[in-house]
């Protein structure tokens, strides 16, 4: 909220006297009512394995995070460029690998990706667009300067938090939005569903209006409630594989009134399971012969199989030489300065300054298998040690920022910590963006990791209006 | 928009497990309230027993060893997770149907289930008492009454509005043939009861258990005859909870998907069938036919139809 001489940034002016004037008795009412409303609208993420209850809140801050038009602007225009480069990437993968060629990425980052699809190779996809939906991390380590801390390319979630904590805010606070011209959300459904329509296949009966659908692994997903709640809001079906089937290369869905052609597939689940020929033959969640309809162009799926190859940890380093490789222009968006420990003199660096960095792995995701070097014990960090010294390649390092804060209603009242932000980009025919994303906050003091496993709440975004 | 047959079937469980939740409450209440009524010193073994005959828990709550009073059997039928048709799980089951089909529902259907499930999910017996036991039977028909009040004024009249209103009319019809033939077949009796005042309380809370105590006095102004009490519930269509009224329903819903999708279905034909059985019966055939036999009949034809519509609209896969 504040700018490294204390005073309040523009953004956050008119919040900050209200933070004032605002009892935190008000703030501890209105963060239990936001608790009761979420859990009674069931929206909840499900942890399992720690016995318990299964569904959880995420916890949600009452104060919401700021940032002005013009900052907005210049976010959203790299973010932009960064999914385009990302696209055109993940096209030469499977095509030409003329990046490869021309020597910018080491060709067994992608051979050797656990996320890299072979099938996927010489298979043309609709508007050769892979990422329809991305989430790409981003930190603010200056009043003009965001760092991309990681892309989320094949299946991001968190977008129905960015929704509902808007209208949680706009039920809990009415007056400040009275004061405050904060720039809406609510669009994104709609914004999607365009997009999703934008690139129906090829065979498609009705190509203006081809008919999209939801497909998720089921009701025993974390993310359940948001598949639910994007089907919902764009008046599709949600789907489960069960629910779908393959003839003559075409997916149908089983309906009281019969099968019914499917267009396009929002799925919510991992490529391998999307289809049991085809990848993984265990898996009861995916549709036989789904890959083969794909393959023969009678089916768009969002995202491409095979994106993960773009947003693997390895392979974040090279993202700006691909915004300057197939854009031709300067990155706007930087990335975290970041050390690979598959290079010998990165590795050498890094465990010379263990207790400065974050390690992290470079399959990992969720907050787990990292190492935050100022906040870790000296054992821990020579556990840490050994683990990298065995598979150096599985990790890269990176300096710990000096991330932004933002006032947040904690036990001890309002204090700083720590946030990120994902805002979510929609790629059809062009890419669109709704003014915001999800803020997520690091709940304990100090801390830098806002995954929601970990200990991470949430915050409504505002973008004011120009 | 043609629903998935996954969606129809889950919204016709929905309805049905919710309808069940209920039947089961009033089960209890009738159970509690003769047992307040009770005359020559029953044993609690005689006033609580019949619940779980009615139930159709007796076999698998005697396996859990538990003497049969009224603290055992309430907390059996209404809270045990170990009971699949306890009220707890069967408002667990009607909530999850609704959770894997939350898109076909209106979000005042799902946080009215959602509510329900989160008040009784760690409900115990102690906290029960505290409530009160009949202000817990009444908590559970006012649920589904909200239930089917919320999904009645909130959903469109399509598919899904259809489905989930066939499980409900199934699962009633089904409920209320349980329940007379149990109390015919099972609870009465020895010659002595016939007719004494055990006999009077026992149909009189048949009656109540399914709201028509006053409707019984109103229709006939007579004393309290089984044979009448026998009519009302199977072949007065204007009884809102009668075998008659719910097949009613049922054929009337199932008419209106035909129309809908323009198909002839198995299940319509069967359930006309039915209906017309009843509408034309008289009291006195029934009784010539059989009572039991005749409830029999109709608890089987309740679940052909289950089948055919399973099969008519392509669930389960």
């Amino acid at each position: 909220m504040r700018a490294p001489d204390g005073n309040v940034r523009a953004a956050y002016a008119r919040l900050a006297q209200w933070l004032d004037n605002t009892p935190p008795e008000l703030l501890a009412r209105k963060r239990h009512e936001a608790d009761v409303l979420f859990r009674r609208l069931g929206i909840t993420f499900a942890v399992y394995g720690e016995g318990g209850d299964t569904e959880r809140l995420i916890p949600f801050d009452v104060i919401p995070r700021v940032l002005t038009a013009p900052e907005w602007d210049a976010l959203s225009e790299g973010l932009v460029q960064r999914v385009k480069a990302l696209n055109a990437f993940l096209y030469d993968v499977y095509h030409g690998r003329e990046i490869v060629r021309a020597g910018k990425i080491p060709a067994e980052l992608i051979d050797g990706n656990e996320q890299y699809r072979p099938e996927m190779i010489g298979v043309e996809v609709p508007g050769r667009i892979y990422t329809h939906i991305a989430g790409i991390d981003v930190v603010r380590v200056s009043a003009d300067q965001f760092y991309v801390l990681e892309d989320n390319v094949r299946t991001p979630s968190g977008v129905s938090y960015m929704l509902e904590n808007r209208e949680a805010m706009m039920r809990l606070f009415p007056e400040l939005f009275a004061r405050n011209r904060v720039q809406p959300v609510g669009h994104y459904p709609d914004e999607l569903l365009k997009s999703l329509r934008s690139l129906p296949p090829q065979s498609a009966a009705d190509k203006d209006e081809p008919t999209v659908v939801v497909m998720t692994p089921g009701a025993y997903n974390s993310a359940y409630f948001e598949h639910v709640f994007l089907a919902e809001q764009m008046g599709v079906e949600l789907v489960e594989g069960q629910d779908m089937f393959v003839e003559d290369d075409k997916v149908y869905m089983r309906t009281v009134a019969g099968p019914r052609r499917v267009d396009v597939i929002y799925r919510r689940l991992d490529d391998a399971f999307l289809d049991p020929a085809a990848f993984r033959p265990d898996s009861a969640l995916g549709v036989k012969g789904l890959f083969e309809a794909y393959r023969k162009g009678n089916v768009t799926l969002a995202n491409a199989v095979g994106t993960g190859v773009a947003d693997d940890k390895s392979v974040y380093p090279f993202v700006p030489d691909m915004v300057r490789f197939y854009l031709g222009e300067e990155p706007k968006l930087a990335n975290v300065p970041t050390y690979s420990l598959r290079k010998p003199d990165d590795l050498k660096y890094t465990l010379e300054h263990l207790p400065e960095l974050v390690v992290k792995e470079v399959h990992g995701s969720g907050g787990y298998g990292m190492l935050v070097g100022p906040k870790s014990t000296t054992a821990e960090i020579e556990a840490f040690r050994q683990r990298i010294i065995a598979k150096p390649e599985h990790y890269i390092a990176q300096p710990t920022l000096a991330l932004s804060t933002c006032p947040t209603f904690v036990e001890e009242g309002v204090a700083p910590r720590h946030l990120d932000l994902r805002p979510y980009l929609l790629v059809g025919k062009d890419v669109k963006l709704v003014p915001g994303g999800l803020t997520r906050v690091a709940l304990r003091k100090g801390s830098l990791v806002v995954n929601s496993s970990q200990g991470g709440g949430t915050k409504d975004t505002w973008v004011l209006e120009r | 928009m043609a629903m998935l047959s996954r969606a129809a079937d889950q919204l016709y469980w929905m309805a049905r497990y919710m309808e069940r939740a209920e039947n089961m409450a009033r089960i209890l209440d009738v159970s509690y309230r003769m047992s307040l009524s009770s005359t020559d010193g029953d044993s609690e073994h005689l006033q609580w027993g019949p619940a779980l005959v009615v139930a159709g828990c007796e076999g698998p709550f005697k396996q859990t060893g538990r003497p049969t009073d009224a603290r055992n059997v309430v907390e059996y039928l209404a809270l045990d997770p170990a009971n699949p048709s306890s009220i707890r799980n069967s408002l667990g089951a009607a909530r999850e149907n609704a959770r894997a089909m939350r898109t076909q529902i209106t979000t005042e259907m799902w946080e009215s289930l959602n509510a329900t499930w989160l008040e009784i999910r760690n409900l115990d017996y102690e906290k029960l008492e505290a409530m009160g036991t009949r202000a817990f039977f009444d908590w559970v028909k006012e649920r589904s009454h909200l239930f089917r009040g919320v999904t009645y004024g909130t959903m469109p009249r399509d598919a899904a509005y259809r489905f989930a209103r066939i499980g409900t009319f199934l699962e009633r019809g089904d409920s209320t043939a349980r329940l007379l033939d149990v109390k015919y077949h099972v609870l009465l009796p020895t010659a002595r009861d016939v007719g004494g005042a055990v006999d009077y309380y026992q149909w009189g809370a048949l009656l109540r258990s399914v709201s028509a105590f006053q409707a019984y006095r109103r229709v006939y102004r007579d004393v309290i005859k089984p044979r009448r009490v026998a009519e009302l519930l199977i072949l007065r269509a204007d009884m809102p909870r009668s075998i008659a009224a719910s097949l009613g329903e049922l054929t009337g819903l199932l008419d209106e998907v035909r129309e809908q999708f323009g198909r002839n279905y198995r299940s319509a034909g069967l359930a006309h069938t039915i209906h017309d059985r009843i509408r034309f019966a008289k009291i006195d055939e029934v009784f010539e036919f059989g009572l039991h036999e005749f409830l029999t009949d109709i608890v089987d034809s309740n679940m052909a139809i289950g089948k055919a519509i399973a099969e008519d609209f392509g669930l389960p896969y």
